[in-house]
């Protein structure tokens, strides 16, 4: 019994983890067709930033939960600042050109990013454990965790409603929509679709940070951070379906509680079981479970 | 036959020639530079058959470690020392898997190829790490290797002997799958690229030309394990089987070009230089060099290091990624 | 030229979901005939060329070749057997010259299994590629890429390499499509010549109804997926449901573009 709560509890904060990770990956696919390398990049920048600036602040004084806007804000700013670089520096010059070169081109720019990272920030691990601390922990069904921990999956469900209604309800969403649907046609009603791609990034790469800045004060932050991270999401991606929101959120899900159930009851699958799911949902629905529509062109 | 007429398997036999007597003339550390790029750049070959057909796969440590660990392991479980079976051993292993996992690949394109072949890698990624018969994080060592019975016993010697032994088998593979990109098969490969459904229409099945194609890659990704895993003298996951060492792999292809079977063992050869120079100068800019050679070839040198020194010998455009020629 | 048909097609009926593309056709060939398919877009005219050279399969129906059932086979087994198509939108090789792309047609057809291991420049395939180059009228742009050509020499190629192989049947979509009003006859003339001397039975998709006229034996109308006609060209072309469904809505024979 304890067991099966153990891993249900674990599985969703990973899942919750994977979720927001993810998120910005599988929307920039869907709208631009491009698997974002560099989104592991904007991961380890959001985390690189969020726990420098909560340390600077725990030296001035700073009450500890201060340390959740500064989160935030880590997140907005790394997102829009190298969301923004890289659209209209590198890819926004290459969008007619072959899609796996682009991916090649944005793992050049992730492993530029990653040593960016050791010029600005150096190589000794950042530990900013403040916020976390803060939340202290808390005991469930006869297990102790993190609170920190828990309010991620809270985070999750906050990010995937604001996201829903982000894509259904304002004029923006409506607009990723209809380039995730048919960026042709799009493009024949008049939509700017340069400036949806730019918006779009720019989204994705924020979520990307938010991800890592959240997770940031949990362990500590050191060169090599966004590297593992990377090949879980494009698993989370692919299972899901590229470009559906709920299809990101049923990926992390599946890879989030597949993995906590390896970790506890099977440990020498644990690295190899989401990959084999990766490798079996590629096989049979390359799609995703929540395919794109595909309109039939005869 | 035509092939000895061939301009490209003529150089390469000259270069063969001389490679083997500069090989027995330069100091140790370049013998061992020259043996790790040559053994990956075996690997790269098959990945610009590959891409060559518009295909890149993001998972080749697959095979390249499996052939690495094949010989680490044989050496270390039963004791055979011999270079000549490990290697067999290690080409036979991955060609097998290469070919069944090839039924299932033949069939995507694309960002999904890429993808599946990075999933099937890092299977055998997590499998080696959480296992400690396979050596786990650690890996194994690598016992020297002897050629036919003959064993060396200053280590350097039988460095200098393996680089022979490899130099004398990428002469052999270059020259063969130079036959192979002139054959009907091989020239398939850029119509299959340009327009399958026309090749379809033709009378041949594009899949099954994808499959022959991406056995030889597996062929020559475990031949190129197996060398490397005898010229390190050690395997461990993270540095063969890991996506970083397919995104190496795949960097070196890029980074040599396209243009000719010769490329890769000069783009090879160049990334283990800059490799061991920025190791010692800028231990904490290789990643940024990395990224920032690929996205300069990408954007303003598609056709690698081989169209670039082609054109410093003043033999014609390069050819770029996109329009790859003959 | 009667005798048994050497495409023979019943029954065939091609639904997608709620949509009919082909239904109740029923038509044979005899070797060495001419026909002229015509209709309006959409009237199933593709379908029915994708149906039997394998591309689409038909929801009910069967279709013989020489007394052999194709009806579920693949494209390039068709193609072996002897029925190739040319496309309304020419398909080739743009990275390769004109003479690889015929050659590379030449080497498929020629050498199956181990034999396309064998070098592509070889004496016999290249003698057999400048012979079509030079009967299509394109062997002066031999060495020139695929991508360089005028829409006129790439239909031209795009047909030659349909014909190689020596095809019986053979498939021409629109093949004068894209191509000006006064190419159009000097395209069809060089195609038909190069065809006449191997007794191939041609079937090609045509909306210039003078096209039409000048070079069949006899003219197959479909609308809505249907054949509403099927007869030689002088009484097709009067019949009033062809001049109501086909005609109505393509160009007059004689009207518009110079004509001489």
């Amino acid at each position: 019994m304890d067991t099966a709560f153990t891993i249900l509890l674990d599985g969703l904060v990973f899942s919750s983890y994977l979720f927001i990770v993810s998120l910005g990956l599988t929307i920039i696919f869907g709208v631009m067709k491009i698997l974002n390398v560099t989104h592991g990049a904007f991961y380890a920048w959001g985390a690189y930033t969020a726990a420098f600036l909560i340390g600077l602040a725990a030296n001035a004084g700073w009450p500890d939960w201060a340390g959740f806007v500064i989160i935030l804000f880590s997140a907005i700013l790394v997102g829009l600042v190298l969301g923004l670089i890289l659209e209209r520096g590198i890819l926004q010059f290459m969008y007619h050109r072959d899609e796996v070169l682009i991916v090649l081109a944005t793992f050049g720019s992730f492993l530029v990013l990653e040593d960016v990272i050791l010029l600005v920030f150096g190589v000794d691990p950042y530990f900013a454990y403040q916020p976390m601390a803060l939340l202290g922990s808390v005991e469930l069904g006869g297990i102790t965790r993190d609170t920190y921990g828990l309010t991620l999956i809270g985070l999750a469900a906050v990010v995937a409603v604001v996201c829903w209604a982000g894509l259904k309800r304002t004029r923006w969403g409506k607009l990723i929509s209809a380039v995730i649907f048919d960026r042709e046609m799009s493009e024949t009603m008049g939509l700017n679709v340069t400036r949806v791609y730019m918006v779009t990034f720019t989204v994705g790469a924020m979520f990307g940070a938010l991800g890592g800045a959240y997770v940031a004060p949990t362990i500590s932050v050191a060169p090599g951070f966004g590297i593992d991270v990377i090949v879980l999401s494009f698993a989370v991606v692919v299972i899901g379906g590229m470009g559906s929101v709920p299809g990101a959120i049923v990926g992390a899900l599946s890879v989030g509680l597949v993995r906590a159930l390896a970790v506890h009851k099977f440990p020498q699958f644990e690295l190899f079981i989401v990959y084999a799911v990766m490798a079996t949902v590629l096989v049979f629905r390359p799609e995703g479970l929540f395919p794109p529509i595909k309109l039939r062109k005869i | 036959m035509t092939l000895l007429r061939d301009r490209t398997v003529q150089g390469l036999t000259i270069a063969l020639g001389v490679m083997l007597i500069v090989s027995a003339l330069v100091p140790s550390w370049i013998v061992n530079q020259l043996l790790f790029a040559f053994a990956r750049a075996i690997a790269v070959i098959g990945l610009m058959v590959l891409w060559r057909t518009r295909l890149v796969s993001f998972g080749h440590a697959l095979y390249f470690g499996l052939g690495a660990y094949t010989v680490a392991m044989l050496g270390r479980f039963t004791g055979i020392t011999d270079a000549f079976v490990l290697i067999g051993a290690a080409a036979a292993l991955s060609t097998l898997l290469g070919f069944l996992l090839g039924f299932i690949l033949r069939r995507y394109r694309d960002i999904y190829f890429a993808m599946l072949n990075l999933a099937f890698s890092m299977i055998l990624y997590g499998i080696l790490v959480k296992t400690e018969l396979l050596g786990s994080t650690d890996g194994f060592s690598v016992a020297a290797p002897t050629f036919v019975g003959i064993a060396f016993e200053d280590a350097q010697d039988g460095k200098l002997a393996l680089l022979f032994v490899l130099l004398v088998a990428s002469w052999a593979i270059a020259v063969a799958v130079q036959g192979y990109l002139r054959s009907t098969l091989g020239r398939l490969t850029t119509a299959i690229r340009d327009n399958e459904i026309r090749v379809e229409y033709l009378g041949y099945s594009a899949e099954h030309a994808i499959h022959i194609k991406y056995v030889l890659s597996t062929l020559l990704a475990g031949v190129g394990g197996g060398f490397m895993a005898l010229a390190l003298g050690q395997v461990d996951p993270d540095s063969m089987v890991n996506w970083t060492a397919s995104g190496e792999l795949v960097f070196v292809t890029i980074l040599s070009g396209p243009g000719s079977v010769a490329a890769p063992f000069i783009g090879s050869f160049v990334f283990e230089i800059l490799r061991t120079y920025a190791a010692e100068w800028m231990p904490h800019a290789w990643q940024m060099i990395v990224g920032g050679t690929l996205l300069v070839i990408i954007f303003f040198m598609p056709g690698g290091m081989w169209a670039l020194a082609m054109r410093l010998v003043g033999r014609g455009k390069g050819h770029g990624a996109e329009g790859m020629g003959r | 030229m009667r005798g048994p048909p050497i495409l023979d097609v019943r029954n065939l009926h091609k639904n997608f979901g709620a949509v009919t593309a082909a239904s109740n056709v029923n038509v044979s060939f005899t070797p060495g005939e001419t026909v002229g398919i015509i209709g309006a877009n959409g009237a199933g005219k593709t379908t029915f060329v994708n149906m039997v050279t394998g591309y689409l399969k038909p929801t009910r129906g069967a279709i013989l070749y020489r007394s052999k059932d194709i009806t579920n086979m693949a494209p390039r087994q068709i193609a072996r057997l002897g029925i190739c198509r040319s496309f309304q939108v020419s398909q080739v090789f743009v990275s390769l010259s004109v003479l690889e792309n015929l050659l590379t047609a030449v080497a498929i057809a020629s050498s199956p299994g181990l034999g396309m291991l064998r070098p592509l420049r070889r004496p016999e395939l290249l003698a057999r590629a400048e012979e079509v180059l030079e009967r299509y009228g394109i062997a002066a742009h031999r060495d020139q890429l695929a991508s360089a050509l005028s829409q006129g020499a790439r239909k031209l190629l795009d047909i030659a390499m349909a014909v190689v192989s020596g095809p019986r049947v053979l498939l021409l979509d629109e093949p004068t499509s894209g191509i000006s009003t006064d190419e159009k006859t000097a395209l069809m003339d060089v195609v038909m010549e190069a065809l006449k001397k191997d007794k191939v039975t041609i079937l090609f998709i045509e909306h210039d109804m003078e096209i039409v006229e000048r070079y069949v034996d006899r003219v197959i109308a479909f609308y809505q997926g249907e054949i509403i006609c099927d007869a030689p060209p002088a009484e097709a072309l009067r019949d009033p449901r062809v001049q109501e469904y086909v005609i109505g809505v393509e160009v007059q024979p004689g009207a518009g573009g110079g004509h001489a």
